[in-house]
């Protein structure tokens, strides 16, 4: 046993596949600990908000000021307002007034703008503008208003007596706060979802669910596979063929096909996470059959096992002390296969909105499922839907790789 | 030929034991599940009526459209000769479209893009296989790898990517349907070449998905066949390398063409989602405006429908292969 295992981590294909896999198992482990936050709690009123850090407004006016003499600050705060694509909409807004071409420079801020100011009516209907673009440009210009200020945002409050604002204080251009002593700063690194939840959280969590989704789902295919396999393969007989004939029904009919029945007839209210994993389960077992039968097969007539019949031992010794042993190592594999297969199976459910119901716990099909329905990947949303293909693809890509590994281990002739 | 007769009545049989199963299954699954579907059906329909004999009317009369008051035997007769018709029922998300009318609308998008895409993606797939395991060195580096990680993305994850990249970003294809939403099927030059820029995303995904399962497969049975004994020999006879390497693919092809009848059950689930992410107009979208419209008739023959192709698939795939595998005729006259 010692010896297998020594063997097993020397192989660089499983070592790097186990070190992916338990990396990813050790973040869903540790990340809940260090951030207990529910994953399903709503935070964003909005959808998809960008990855970032969020800092509280309110809080980073009463926060120490400092003052800092950058020069490029004007530059960078005007910049955010008025990028390449704003100067060329301008242009083109002021050249269908009219305005001489070689009279408007749209790398002079300041000349721009006072050609603006001076011209641009949002009342104006010019011709041949549609709706969408009118309206566009009222919005540009309310975003230009103060923009070339220099003086302070004044800060007032209102006095609960008279009513009157009274200013309370002003915010310099030059005034920068500490970000660690602004009380609340929060960071999104994955943005949030359609629904305003942080992706990060909800994405680890959902991982773990996933994975145990795998385990619960490949487990159970397994185990029956396994079982069905020995009986068939050892017993041999009418056994055999009543155990082959579903088995090789199954392989013929799409297992999918199955799976898609089977829940959509469940229901949405019925479908928890383990439901799933369970019928998942319930519907993949077939290749472990198969190929467990044909191993068993291989082994039935050696002579060990022979000399084991001829001692008298029981049929559960005999599998379980001279016939076990010799398949463990393929056992092992297709596990991993069916463990991976499993995610793979629920994320497809999912994604045709039959997957587990959706208030309780998130997973990574539904995640999908979500970003899809909001069109994430029309909108340019890419942190609500790519990390997750990421995990996914990191997930079904270390256990094949620890199955290649254990393949070359136990299968000589596949040596390179 | 007797041989060939003897293997093809057995697969024959074998093929009728299976639809029987698959059909009886397709009828009992939904009808064995907790859930009660013409409750749910009703509920839907419902929504809004306070009235409960009205209620119990309307959950009567969809028990009388299903059939589900009968008894269980009558029913499945009463299936089975409507299915021969090629009845499926009245759609309940689009109606009054019967089933059968969207299905048919939507099958032959689904096979004009999944035939073409599965026999390019094998034909690519082995091509590069046998590439990587007779050049090896810097192709093969470089190429399994890749292939490796591709062919682990998960379906949705490839026709994703290539949509944000092709459709989204470099705007080349359209991201959406099977044609111009703003055209009428016909057959005018503009509809087919909007027609022939629609397919291009969803096909390439499907093959792309494709590609990386069969280079791996391809390479792995040529590498063993190219060590084998009979090679050596050959080789030492001085038979040229060209017609050895025939041979050795030749050979490696066989179980590639197994795996090519195995694996269209899959295949089809990868077009599903391929088709669902394009919202291509074919059996997959179908499947998902059935879900989510609770279109309970709909999902049936959908379901149907494709297992029957999947099995018909085989069927044709492995009465082929008894054509050109001669151990199995072999096998079947000892």
């Amino acid at each position: 046993m010692k010896h297998t295992l020594q063997q097993v981590f020397r192989s660089g294909k499983f070592v790097v596949g186990f070190s992916i896999f338990m990396a990813i198992l050790l973040i869903v482990i540790v990340y809940p600990l260090i951030i207990p936050d529910p994953p399903l709690a709503i935070i964003g009123q909005g959808t998809f908000f960008e990855p970032g850090i969020y800092v509280s407004v309110y809080d980073s006016i009463g926060s120490p000021t400092y003052t800092l003499n950058l020069d490029d600050a004007a530059a960078k705060r005007i910049g955010t307002k008025l990028g390449d694509q704003e100067r060329l909409d301008m242009k083109e807004w002021l050249l269908a007034y009219e305005i001489p071409e070689n009279e408007i420079d749209i790398t002079d801020t300041e000349k721009l703008l006072e050609l603006w100011v001076n011209n641009y009516d949002p009342k104006l209907r010019l011709e041949g503008m549609t709706n969408a673009k009118r309206q566009y440009y009222v919005r540009l210009n309310d975003s230009l208003k103060g923009i070339l200020a220099t003086e302070g945002a004044i800060i007032a409050e209102k006095n609960p007596e008279t009513g009157a604002l009274e200013e309370t204080g002003v915010v310099q251009q030059t005034d920068y706060v500490n970000i660690s002593q602004v009380p609340n700063v929060r960071v999104l690194p994955l943005g949030t979802d359609n629904f305003g939840r942080d992706m990060l959280t909800e994405l680890v969590s959902a991982t773990g669910t996933s994975l145990k989704v795998g385990f619960i789902a490949g487990t159970i295919a397994t185990l029956i596979g396994l079982a069905l396999g020995l009986l068939a393969g050892y017993l041999g007989g009418l056994v055999d063929d009543i155990i082959m004939f579903f088995t090789n029904l199954f392989t013929v009919i799409p297992s999918f096909v199955i799976l898609i029945l089977i829940m959509f007839s469940i229901g949405q209210e019925y479908r928890g996470a383990i439901t799933v994993a369970v019928v998942i389960g319930l519907t993949s077992w077939y290749w472990t059959t198969r190929a467990v039968r044909a191993q068993v097969i291989s082994l039935r007539n050696r002579d060990h096992v022979n000399l084991s019949k001829l001692s008298g031992h029981s049929i559960i010794h005999i599998i379980i002390t001279d016939i076990l042993p010799y398949i463990a190592s393929y056992v092992v594999m297709a596990l991993i296969l069916q463990i991976s297969q499993g995610i793979l199976s629920e994320a497809f459910l999912s994604f045709l909105g039959l997957g587990p119901r959706t208030t309780e716990v998130p997973t990574l099909g539904l995640m999908m499922q979500w970003a899809m329905i909001y069109s994430a990947h029309l909108l340019g949303k890419w942190w609500a839907y790519f990390p997750v293909i990421i995990v996914i693809a990191l997930i079904t890509f270390s256990m094949n790789l620890m199955n290649t590994g254990l393949d070359q281990v136990f299968n000589p002739t596949l040596r390179d | 030929m007797k041989g060939y007769r003897k293997y093809f009545l057995n697969k024959m049989i074998w093929f009728s034991i299976t639809l029987v199963c698959a059909f009886v299954l397709n009828f009992i699954l939904p009808r064995l599940m907790p859930g009660d579907p013409v409750a749910l059906i009703t509920a839907r329909a419902v929504r809004g009526m306070s009235s409960q004999s009205g209620i119990q009317e309307v959950y009567n009369q969809y028990a009388e459209l299903f059939g589900t008051n009968k008894p269980m035997l009558e029913q499945f007769f009463l299936y089975v000769r409507n299915v021969i018709r090629g009845d499926f029922g009245t759609s309940l998300s689009q109606y009054p479209r019967s089933v059968a009318d969207i299905l048919n609308s939507s099958i032959w998008w689904t096979i004009a893009l999944q035939f073409p895409a599965i026999i390019v993606g094998w034909l690519i797939g082995n091509t590069l296989g046998a590439l990587a395991a007779y050049l090896k060195g810097g192709v093969d580096k470089v190429l399994l790898p890749v292939s490796i990680f591709v062919s682990n993305l998960p379906a949705f994850g490839t026709a994703i990517i290539l949509l944000v990249i092709f459709g989204v970003g470099l705007k080349w294809f359209p991201t959406s349907g099977g044609y111009g939403f703003d055209l009428i099927p016909n057959f005018s030059y503009a509809f087919i070449w909007s027609v022939i820029v629609h397919y291009q995303l969803p096909f390439w995904s499907v093959v792309l998905i494709a590609i990386g399962g069969w280079a791996i497969g391809m390479r792995s049975m040529s590498i063993y066949e190219l060590n084998a004994d009979y090679v050596k020999y050959s080789r030492f006879m001085g038979i040229k390398d060209r017609k050895i390497i025939g041979y050795v693919f030749r050979n490696a092809m066989l179980p590639q063409i197994t795996g090519l009848a195995l694996s269209i059950g899959t295949m089809v689930s990868g077009a599903i989602v391929a088709e669902i992410i394009f919202s291509y107009p074919g059996l997959g979208s179908t499947i998902l405006t059935a879900v989510r419209g609770q279109d309970y008739p709909l999902i049936s023959a959908t379901t149907l429908l494709i297992t029957l192709m999947v099995l018909s698939a085989n069927f044709f795939i492995e009465i082929i292969y008894g054509f050109i595998d001669p151990r199995i005729k072999a096998a079947q006259a000892d």
